[in-house]
C-alpha cells in the first residue's frame, strides 16, 4: 500500500509547490494571453511588416523546445547582466512559448468569424481597430474558448518544467523530496495526484465547453 | 448535458482515475516491499553469497563513480575516459579483488541515483564521494574514511563572503539533490535561500550564469571547480566535517571487510599518498 | 559571448552527436507511439466492453500529466519495482507511454469523424465488422489524422529534450556540457541548438501541410 507517511511528513512542501504550480501557471496563462492575442492581430493586421514578424515569431517558437526556451531564460540573461531568478525564468519561458499557441488559435477563431462582418463595419465607419474590439474579438472568443481550454491545460502540465530550474514548484519539491527520502515510487505517485487535481477538472470543462458550444452552433 | 450531470461527471471520472493509481502504487508498494524484505533476506543469509563471490564468478568489479565532478570523477568529452581519485581507488579495489586493475566497469551515478542503484543490484558497491552519514547507515553499510573532506563555499573571487557566517538572509545558495549539502546549509544558515539542481554540473552552470552567490558541497569538489574556472575561489573556512566512505549494500559484512583491508593496505605502502597527491596536491593531513 | 570560442570544430561534432541520439530516440518513439496510439484509440472506438473502459481512465489519467513526471517515473521509480531501465529506454518508454495516448485521442476523433453510414453500408455489402474497420473506415479516418498526427510527431521531437533530466545524452544534455564549460558559450550554443530543432521540425510541419492540402 502506499505510504502515507511520506505525504504527511512533506505535507508543507507538497503544498507550497502546488500553490508556486497554480501561481506560475496562471501568471502565464494571463500574460500569454496578453501576448498570443497581440500576436494574432500581427497576423492579420492589414499591414505586411507586422504579418512577416507575427509568422515568424509563430512559426520558430512552435519549432523549439520549451526546455530550451527556459533554459535560455535561465542561463542566458547574465550575458547581458541581468538576474532573473528561477521562478520567474521559468514562467517566462512558458509564457514565451505558450504565447505562440494561443496566438494561432485567435488567429484560426477570427479568421473563422465571416469576412462580410469586417467589411460592412468598416463601411458603417468604424476604424480597424473599433472592429476589431466590437465586432470580430466578441466573436471570436466563442469559438477560441476551447483551445484556449486546451492551452491552459498544457501549460498546467508543462509547469513541471520549473522543476529543473529549481523554480520550487510541485515537480521540484516532489523530486527533492524522493531524492532526500529515497523513496521514489510513492512520492511521484502523490506529485502525479496533485497534478490530476488541477487538470483533470479543468480538461473535463473543455470537453464539456467544446460539446456545449458544437451543439449551440 | 446538464451542469450537474457535468460536475458528477467530473467527480467520478477523477474519483475512477486516483482509485486506479492507487490501485496501481498498491499492487507496486506491495511488490516494493516484498523485493526489499527478500533482498534482506537473502542478503542476510549466505543464499545469494557475498557480492564478493558474484564479482569473482563475472571476474569484473561494477562500480558506481560520479562523471561530473573534475579531480574525483570526470568524464572528458573528447576520450570518453573517466579518471579522478575516486576512480584510482576504485581501479586499486579491483586490483586487489580481482588482480587486475582492468577489470573494472565504472557506471555514472549522481548523488540522487547512487543508493536506489546499488540497492537494485547494478552496481556492487558506491565510491562517489559518498559522506557517511547516520541517515543513510540505515539504507547501505559504509567502509572505513577514505577521504576526509569538509564542506565549503563556492564563490565569485571578487565575492563578499568569506565564510558560512557571510551567508545571511537574501544570499542564494546552489547544491545538488540528494546531498548531504543541502541539508547541512539549511542547518547553519537557515535565513539563506537554498536551490537544488539535478546534479553538480548545473549547479555550476547557473552559479556561473548568476542565478545564485554560492555554491555549496564539500571543498575537494569545490577546488575541482575553482580548477576549472578561475574566476571563482574557495571560502578557506570549513563547517563540517566530511568523512568519505565506500558504500555497499546493507549486510555485505564479507565485502566491507576486504575493502577495509585494502583501504588499510594502501596506506600503509604510500599508494595512497601517491593517488592523493595526484589529484588532490598536499599529502594527506593527519588521517588514519 | 564567445561564438567563435562555442562553434569550434568539436563542439559542432558533440552537438550534431546529441542530435543524432535525439533523433533516434524521437524516430523510435513515434514508430511505437504510431503503433499503440493507433490500437488503443481504435479499441476505444469500438467499445469493447471493460477494454475500452479501462483504456479510458488509462488515457485519461496519462493525459492529463506532465510528462516530465513520467520520465521520472520510468527512470527512478520503476527500479523500485524491480524494472530496471537504462537511460535510453526509460526515455523512449515514458515517450510512448504519453505520446500513444495523445495519439490514440487524435485517432478517435479522427474515426468518430467518419459517417455513420457508411459502416452500414459496408456491413450490408457483406463485410463483416473488422473488415469494415481496417478496410473503410480506418484509411479514410488516418486521411483525415494527417495533419494532426504530424503535429504531434513535432511535439514528440521536441519532448525528446526534457529527457535531459535523466541524462540523456541528446542535445540538450550535450549543449548543457558545453555551457558548463564557459559561460559565454550559452547564447551562441542556444542559438545553434534552437536552428537545429527549428530546421528538422519546420521541415515536418512543411510535409504536413503539403499532405493536407493533398488529401483535403
Amino acid at each position: 500500500m502506499l505510504n502515507f507517511s511520506i505525504l504527511i511528513d512533506h505535507w508543507d512542501m507538497y503544498i507550497e509547490g502546488f500553490f508556486n504550480t497554480i501561481k506560475a501557471s496562471v501568471f502565464a496563462m494571463i500574460a500569454s494571453l496578453v501576448a498570443g492575442t497581440i500576436i494574432a492581430i500581427f497576423r492579420i493586421a492589414p499591414f505586411r511588416p507586422l504579418n512577416w514578424l507575427g509568422t515568424m515569431y509563430v512559426e520558430f517558437i512552435r519549432n523549439i523546445p520549451l526546455m530550451l526556451i527556459v533554459f535560455v531564460f535561465f542561463f542566458a540573461p547574465s550575458a547581458l547582466g541581468l538576474r532573473i531568478n528561477s521562478f520567474l525564468a521559468g514562467t517566462l519561458g512558458l509564457t514565451t512559448y505558450t504565447a505562440a499557441f494561443i496566438a494561432e488559435s485567435i488567429r484560426a477563431g477570427i479568421q473563422a468569424v465571416p469576412k462580410g462582418q469586417m467589411e460592412a463595419a468598416r463601411s458603417s465607419g468604424l476604424t480597424y481597430v473599433q472592429t476589431m474590439w466590437y465586432i470580430i474579438l466578441p466573436q471570436a472568443i466563442k469559438i477560441v474558448i476551447p483551445p484556449l481550454g486546451n492551452q491552459f491545460l498544457n501549460l498546467v502540465k508543462n509547469s513541471s518544467v520549473l522543476g529543473v530550474i529549481a523554480g520550487l514548484d510541485l515537480m521540484y519539491f516532489g523530486d527533492l523530496i524522493s531524492s532526500e527520502t529515497f523513496v521514489t515510487f510513492d512520492v511521484y505517485i502523490f506529485v502525479a495526484m496533485f497534478y490530476l487535481l488541477l487538470t483533470i477538472p479543468l480538461s473535463l470543462s473543455v470537453s464539456f465547453l467544446e460539446r456545449r458550444l458544437a451543439k449551440n452552433r | 448535458m446538464s451542469f450537474r450531470s457535468f460536475c458528477k461527471k467530473i467527480l467520478s471520472i477523477s474519483l475512477i482515475s486516483i482509485l486506479c493509481i492507487s490501485i496501481l502504487s498498491a499492487c507496486g508498494g506491495k511488490t516494493t516491499t516484498n523485493t526489499t524484505a527478500e533482498q534482506e533476506k537473502t542478503e542476510n543469509s549466505s543464499d545469494n553469497q557475498n557480492t564478493l563471490e558474484k564479482i569473482k564468478e563475472r571476474d569484473k568489479l561494477i562500480v558506481g563513480v560520479k562523471y561530473d565532478l573534475n579531480l574525483f570523477g570526470l568524464k572528458d568529452p573528447k576520450t570518453g575516459k573517466v579518471e579522478g581519485f575516486d576512480i584510482d581507488i576504485a581501479k586499486g579495489l579491483a586490483k586487489k579483488i580481482l588482480g587486475d586493475e582492468n577489470k573494472i566497469e565504472l557506471k555514472e551515478v549522481t548523488s540522487k541515483t547512487r543508493i536506489p542503484l546499488l540497492n537494485n543490484g547494478d552496481i556492487d558497491c558506491i565510491i562517489a564521494t559518498m559522506t557517511i552519514s547516520e541517515e543513510r547507515k540505515k539504507e547501505v553499510d559504509f567502509s572505513d574514511v577514505y577521504f576526509m573532506a569538509g564542506q565549503s563555499l563556492l564563490v565569485k573571487k571578487d565575492s563578499k563572503i568569506n565564510g558560512i557566517s557571510d551567508v545571511k538572509k537574501g544570499v542564494t545558495v546552489l547544491t545538488a539533490k540528494g546531498s548531504t549539502s543541502a541539508q547541512n546549509i539549511r542547518e547553519k544558515a537557515p535565513e539563506a535561500t537554498v536551490l537544488e539542481f539535478e546534479n553538480y554540473a548545473e549547479a555550476f552552470t547557473a552559479l556561473k550564469a548568476g542565478q545564485g552567490d554560492a555554491l555549496t558541497t564539500d571543498n575537494a569538489l569545490l577546488l575541482g571547480m575553482a580548477k576549472q574556472d578561475p574566476n571563482f575561489r574557495v571560502v578557506d573556512e570549513t563547517f563540517t566535517e566530511e568523512p568519505y566512505g565506500i558504500a555497499v549494500r546493507k549486510g555485505d559484512t564479507e565485502f566491507v571487510n576486504t575493502i577495509n583491508e585494502y583501504l588499510k593496505e594502501i596506506k600503509e605502502n604510500g599508494e595512497y599518498d601517491k593517488i592523493y597527491e595526484k589529484w588532490i596536491g598536499d599529502v594527506p593531513k593527519n588521517e588514519k | 559571448m564567445d561564438f567563435i570560442g562555442a562553434y569550434s570544430p568539436s563542439h559542432i561534432i558533440f552537438l550534431l552527436k546529441g542530435f543524432s541520439v535525439t533523433l533516434l530516440v524521437a524516430f523510435i518513439s513515434i514508430t511505437l507511439s504510431f503503433i499503440f496510439g493507433i490500437m488503443i484509440g481504435v479499441l476505444r472506438y469500438t467499445k469493447v466492453p471493460v477494454i475500452s473502459h479501462l483504456l479510458a481512465v488509462w488515457v485519461e489519467t496519462i493525459r492529463n500529466l506532465p510528462l516530465l513526471l513520467i520520465i521520472f517515473f520510468t527512470f527512478f521509480a520503476l527500479p523500485e519495482i524491480g524494472l530496471k531501465l537504462d537511460k535510453m529506454a526509460a526515455a523512449i518508454l515514458a515517450l510512448v507511454v504519453f505520446e500513444s495516448t495523445m495519439l490514440s485521442e487524435i485517432v478517435r476523433s479522427g474515426l468518430n469523424s467518419i459517417e455513420k453510414g457508411q459502416i452500414e453500408a459496408a456491413r450490408s455489402s457483406g463485410l463483416n465488422y473488422l473488415q469494415t474497420l481496417w478496410y473503410i473506415i480506418l484509411p479514410q479516418a488516418l486521411r483525415r489524422m494527417v495533419p494532426p498526427i504530424v503535429s504531434q510527431f513535432i511535439s514528440l521531437l521536441k519532448d525528446t529534450s526534457f529527457a535531459v533530466v535523466i541524462s540523456l545524452p541528446e542535445l540538450m544534455n550535450h549543449a548543457q556540457i558545453i555551457n558548463g564549460k564557459n559561460i559565454n558559450y550559452v547564447i551562441p550554443i542556444f542559438i545553434l541548438v534552437a536552428l537545429m530543432y527549428f530546421t528538422v521540425n519546420y521541415l515536418l510541419s512543411l510535409v504536413s501541410r503539403r499532405l493536407e492540402n493533398k488529401y483535403i
